[in-house]
Formats: structure tokens, sequence, C-alpha cells
């Protein structure tokens, strides 16, 4: 089933200005629920102009985007509901921390919400449970948190309000490897259990590669290729001459390939790496 | 030769009470040499790193810089004229409405002549391929293209040293390889001594030195692939490993013997063909 379509859509900036510049250029998507999609193309690509759409902060210069069939500018009091429905995380979501504890932080999406005392408190006990932020960290200040742990009290923030459709633009950005994990495996987990659809951009390869199912690339302002993880990565020439990069261990196995070797050619995990090359020795007879 | 950087028995703690964030550290940097320090977020790296030019002072032990004790108050500005900062956020490193200027902004304090000053700037813009932009506005321009106009800042007061704070971590990949391109024309061609401290391990595995850090302490010091060949004490702390380096690991598991230290895209295909072939 479909939850999230575009269709024709467009956005200019500083339209009629001489730095007028088309960000978003007829774009035409249909996202299934429940699916998690890597979103990646270089910077100015118009990613993060794509996304603010979805959940109603951009109005489309043209187009249309329906959420559940149904088109979200077709009643513009309806807005706010879309965004409870569709959950958006920014880049360094730990600048928009404000609030006096971490508890009341998370509590101020679903309290805006209209939810209940009673369950307000459930969803921000739960979430935060789920990001790892234990419970005698509630009552302290955000601000006397690491970076890793005020990023995911900004998440949990989101998270509380349950969307439908959870958007995280960059939730990794300059963690180191452990707090990139931990946070992506707290995304996953949530998408698993919520059954939720999750968007995901990001710049790392290695990332999007391991967690999503389907990617969309952007470039230029359009959306490049729209495909399963494994569809995308067997483009990977094109993908690099579009300046973006690939996971290394493709290179290698494209390297191989070149060689003369007739091994797999959507082999973007380490781990899917490892068993191609294990069975690859088992045919040829080299390994019992 | 005499270490151009070196820290001796260094401790240091952001209050009296506090917990020790470096503890006995000893290290030493030569003249020339592009050294990458890795550690996950809190292990001291970047407390470290303000060491290098007398931001912070040690609490015990020393640090001398080309010879030169840090806590020398009188000789703070040659420590920092010697040893040059680079911090993450671009943003916050560019103080004004013109690149040509913010490149000018440190030599202009110094006192340096202006004909001189603009000769420094047009080179620097060169060294880092912002020439063409020395009009532009900074807020024009790209993260990799900011973060090299604060490197040209740098590089125009002649640093012996550049100390760099995860310079890559808020840009995107074309402008990561920008940057690093032009920190290993400024180490090769100029001589400049890097040190990098980052969270991409495939920049490390470009370097000719790697450091780990831990707990305020080096846990190794070595060449990239003596380092990451040891993926299980990397993981044990909060690391990774470049791709290339985990399915070596991943398949020597399964019984297989091929070399630990492949860390580059080149080593493994070789080393998967003569296995394959």
């Amino acid at each position: 089933m479909t939850i999230l379509k575009t269709e024709n859509l467009n956005y200019v900036y500083s339209q009629g200005t001489p730095f007028e510049k088309t960000a978003v250029r007829n774009v035409n998507l249909e996202i299934e629920k429940g699916e998690f999609v890597g979103i990646i193309g270089h910077t100015g690509s118009g990613k993060s102009t794509l996304i603010q759409h979805f959940n109603g902060l951009l109005r489309p210069f043209s187009g249309k985007i329906y959420l559940d069939g149904k088109d979200i500018w077709a009643d513009k009091s309806q807005i706010r509901q879309v965004r409870f429905r569709v959950g958006l995380v920014f880049q360094y979501p730990e600048y928009q921390i404000f609030e006096e504890t971490v508890y009341r932080d998370i509590a101020f999406g679903p309290k805006n919400m209209g939810l209940s005392e009673q369950e307000t408190d459930r969803r921000v006990r739960a979430t935060a449970e789920r990001v790892g932020i234990p419970s005698d960290m509630l009552e302290k200040s955000p601000f006397e948190l690491s970076g890793g742990e005020k990023r995911r009290v900004a998440i949990a923030g989101v998270m509380a309000m349950e969307p439908e459709i959870l958007i995280l633009d960059e939730p990794t950005a300059g963690l180191d490897p452990k707090g990139r994990e931990l946070i992506l495996n707290q995304i996953k987990e949530y998408h698993k259990t919520m059954g939720c659809t999750v968007l995901l951009v990001s710049h790392s390869m290695e990332d999007v590669a391991r967690y999503a199912s389907k990617l969309l690339v952007m470039n230029r302002a359009e959306v490049f290729c729209f495909d399963s993880t494994a569809e995308v990565f067997r483009r990977s020439a094109e993908i690099e001459k579009i300046g973006l990069s690939v996971p290394q261990i493709i290179r290698v196995f494209n390297i191989l390939r070149e060689k003369g070797i007739d091994i797999a050619d959507d082999v973007y995990t380490v781990k899917y790496a490892k068993e191609k090359i294990l069975e690859y020795m088992k045919s040829g007879g080299k390994l019992q | 030769m005499e270490a151009f950087a070196k820290a001796e028995k260094l401790d240091f703690r952001y209050s009296d009470d506090d917990r020790l964030v470096l503890s006995g550290l000893d290290i030493s940097f030569e003249e020339g040499e592009f050294t990458a320090v890795l550690g996950h977020n809190g292990c001291g790296k970047s407390t470290l790193a303000k060491h290098m030019n007398a931001i912070l002072l040690p609490s015990g032990g020393a640090v001398y810089i080309d010879g030169i004790d840090t806590k020398d108050e009188d000789k703070i500005f040659d420590i920092r004229q010697k040893v040059g900062m680079v911090f993450q956020n671009p943003d916050n490193q560019i103080v004004a409405s013109i690149v040509e200027e913010d490149v000018a902004f440190a030599l202009e304090n110094l006192g340096v002549e202006p004909s001189e000053i603009r000769r420094r700037v047009d080179e620097a813009l060169k060294a880092v391929n912002m020439y063409e932009y020395r009009n532009h506005a900074p807020h024009q321009l790209s993260g990799g293209q900011k973060q090299r106009v604060a490197i040209a800042g740098i590089i125009a007061m002649r640093p012996k040293c550049i100390v760099m704070d995860e310079p890559t971590a808020m840009l995107d990949p074309v402008g990561r390889k920008e940057v690093m391109a032009t920190v290993k024309r400024l180490n090769e061609e100029y001589g400049i001594t890097i040190i990098l401290i980052t969270h991409y391990m495939e920049e490390a595995a470009k370097c000719r030195r790697v450091i780990v850090m831990d707990k305020g302490k080096i846990l190794l010091d070595d060449t990239p692939s003596e380092v990451f060949s040891q993926v299980e004490l990397m993981k044990s702390v909060g690391l990774d490993v470049p791709q290339v380096t985990e399915l070596v690991y991943e398949l020597n598991k399964s019984g297989l013997k091929l070399d630990t230290h492949i860390i580059t895209e080149e080593e493994c295909a070789d080393a998967l063909i003569e296995l394959l072939s």
C-alpha cells in the first residue's frame, strides 16, 4: 500500500530574483507503507528540500503530495495533522532542544498533539527507553548531557509523537562510529516494532547500505533513481559518475568482475560479500 | 632528529576535582609527519589537540612545541604561529564578509606589511584552490569550500604544523575529498606537519601513522595497516575498520588465511583474485 506519493512536484527558491534556483524538479514517487528508504545525493541535490515537502513545511511550487491517498494541501487547516503523522528530525536536532528537563523536551510533541497526561507519560518513558536514555536522566537538564545523548533526546522527541512516517536528515552526522551504530540500530528497532515508514537521509553509503531496503538517489534536483538497494548499487558506475561514492566493498567486487571472476554484482555489505566469496569457493571446489 | 611536538607524562583535568582527561600521556610528532588520531567521543583526543597550541595547558607533565614549553607565557604567540588549528564547523571559524579578508585577518593582527599580506593571502588561497573565490562572501560557499578558506587563513600564517579536529565531520563526500586532497598537498609540497583527528577510518587509512586513543591514553601508535589489523581491539574501543579489513577478518574466521594487513580496495581485490582464480 502506498503511504506517500508525489506527483510532478516542483519547488523553486527565490523565484523572480537573480538567485532563482530550482531545488526539486518533477519528482514522482510512491513510497510503500512500512518501507525503510535511504535518501542519498550530494549537497544541493534537493534532498532536504524534498523531505520538507513531506510534512508540509514547504508548499510545492507546483504538483501534489498525497498522504494515505489524500492531497495534504487540499485543506490547509489540516496541515497540522499532517505534521503529527509525518515526523521530521532535522540535521543537528540537538540544537533545537529548549526545555528545562529531558522529560519535558520529549513530552513537548505529544502534549502539542493534545494527548492526555497519562498517555504522554507512557510515550515519554517508552521512547526514552527505546533510545537508551535511562529514567534517572529524565529529570536532568538536557544541556548537561553529552552530544550523542542530546541527539538521542532530540530524536526521541519526534519518535514520541509516534508518526506513521519518520524522516531523519543525517541523524548520525558528526558522531563517532559507536554513536552512529547506536542511533541507527535504535531507528531500525523503532521501524520494526512500530511498523512505521522510515526515510533516512545520509551521506554515508555504508550506513544506508546496511539499513535501507530501498534507495532514493537525488541528483541536480531530480530523482536519479528509486529502487531496491541491491538494484541501485548494481548501477555503481553511474552513481560514481554523479559524484557519489559507493561502499568500498562494491568497488572491490567491481574489480573482481573486471578481472574475469564471475561473482555476484549486487554485493554491498560485508556480510553478504563473505557469503558470496565462500559460496564461490565451494562451487569451484576450492573449499569443502 | 628532535621531535617537533612532544608531550611528556601529560596529565590534564578540566578542574581540580574532575577526573583526568589525559593521564600520563607520552607522544611525539616529527616535523613533516602526517598522523591521524582516532578514538571515540570523550577519549581525550580534542583535549590533546588543544595542548598543541597552548589553548589548554598541562595539569601535570609538559608539552614542547619546537622546543618551547607551552607553559612559557611569553612565547605563547610564537607557539600559535607555529601550530595552527582547524575545527569541525567552518561557520564558527570565518570572521570576515569577504573570503580574502578572512584569510588576511590573522596577518593584519600580527602587523604584517600590507604588500606581504597580499602576497601571502594570494599564495594561501591558491594552495587550497580557492583563489577564484577570493572576492566571494563566505556564505555563498559550500561547506568544503568554507573549510578550505579556514585552512587558507591558517597557512597564510606560515605554520609548521596544522592540527585539525574533525575538519570533515560536517561535510558531504565531495567536500571531504576536497579538504583531504588539500591537506595531503600541504603536507607533501609544503612539508607542513599534519595532525588529523577524524572519525573516518578511510581517511586514517591514507595517513602514514595512526594513533588510537582510549581513556586519555595512547592505545596504539603504528602504521594504518598494523592498527586496522587489530579488528577486535578497534571494535572494543568503539571504533571501526575499513570494510575491506572487516571482510578479510570475517573470511579468516571461516578458516581462510588472508593477510590481515589489508586496508585498501586494491590490496583486497588482489588477495581475492589470487584466492578465487
